[in-house]
């Protein structure tokens, strides 16, 4: 088995790198796959919780890395999920206390015996970055339809295109479609146009996101909701299938009169 | 409709878009206005010395194609007839 290291990064903070990595790789657990998912933000540590797998952490990843356990002891097994692990990050370490060569050994190690392996970007351009993208196969940038979230894309896009990376592709986060009706948001087409790099996942703006990371059950696990879906489907983009994107942006003729009605 | 769009005439994500496009080109050149105008500035320099070209005619842009930029002198000549004839 040789597995796919696909890393989730953003250059910004707060656009859901997080929610991303763990309904990706909820999604694509649910497929059958084998995943791990590596939380590559150390002394910041979230994707536990967001798992709903912070109660169940032994070891770490700079255990692993520094030799006091075997990398599967800091595999956490998810139980909704039998072929879904976490490797947490560490919360009380320095961030040095990974090189960008120790992740690459750890992910060859970890592509004999998993499909996919997601590792989770900090914000920013440093160390932590450097980490989470020296190993990876992929990578998917996510980004919100906003000033600063696309302009921090674009620097991350142009760093990995400095390190001659495989071109990333793109996961537009939290679209909220009234807004871009309006024209109070950039729309998907607008994104597309400033990034010019393959878009992957178009997520709209949900509540139900929230709601999931209070109970540390992603979306993607049951969900109905529109993110769900949209997760699952960049999961199957993934794998390679054509998915055709939820349409979000336009006007039907029942949301005109929907929104005809509520003005009277 | 809101207090800038009346300002300005234009939905915010006009806007948005029009201000990220030249944010992100100069962030991907390295290149700012102002080092634009010194590069203009010497550009006129050395073509003057060359051939006869009006200064104030001389516009310099950056321009995008997908993710490359491109750096387009517009330099109109002066009429050689003219030059012939002082």
């Amino acid at each position: 088995m040789t597995g796919t290291v696909v890393t989730v990064t953003s250059g910004k903070g707060g656009v859901g790198k997080t929610t991303a990595v763990a309904n990706i790789a909820v999604a694509l657990a649910s497929e059958g796959k084998k995943v791990v998912c590596i939380d590559g933000d150390i002394g910041l540590r979230n994707l536990d919780v967001i798992m709903g797998l912070e109660n169940r952490i032994v070891y770490d990843i700079v255990d692993v890395v520094e030799g006091r356990c075997r990398t599967r002891q800091a595999m956490i097994r998810d139980k909704r999920l039998p072929e879904l692990f976490l490797i947490p990050a560490a919360q009380t370490r320095d961030k040095n206390a990974v090189s960008p060569s120790d992740m690459v050994r750890l992910c060859d190690e970890l592509r004999a015996e998993m499909d996919w392996i997601l590792i989770d970007s900090p914000a920013g351009i440093e160390r932590g970055f450097r980490n989470a993208v020296a190993p990876a196969d992929r990578v998917l940038i996510v980004t919100n339809p906003e000033m600063s979230a696309v302009r921090d894309a674009d620097r991350v896009i142009g760093l990995l295109e400095a390190e001659e990376k495989p071109a990333p592709s793109l996961i537009i986060n939290r679209l909220n479609p009234n807004m871009v009706r309006r024209g109070d948001m950039l729309s998907v087409d607008d994104v597309y146009d400033l990034l010019r790099i393959d878009v992957i996942g178009i997520v709209p703006e949900d509540e139900n996101v929230i709601v999931a990371s209070n109970r540390g059950m992603p979306l993607a696990l049951d969900g109905k909701s529109k993110a769900g879906q949209a997760f699952r489907n960049i999961a199957r983009r993934l794998n390679g299938e054509q998915v055709p994107f939820i349409d979000l942006e336009s006007t039907s003729l029942w949301d005109r009169l929907v929104k005809l009605a509520g003005r009277k | 409709m809101g207090f800038f769009e009346r300002l300005t005439g234009k939905k915010s994500a006009r806007s948005a878009k029009e201000r990220l496009q030249l944010v992100l080109i100069h962030d991907r050149t390295d290149l700012s206005p102002a080092m634009l105008d010194v590069l203009k500035d010497d550009l006129i320099a050395v073509i003057s010395r060359h051939i006869e070209i009006d200064p104030n005619a001389v516009r310099i842009d950056l321009t995008r194609e997908g993710r490359e930029q491109r750096l387009v002198a517009d330099i109109p000549l002066r009429p050689a007839v003219r030059r012939r004839a002082n």
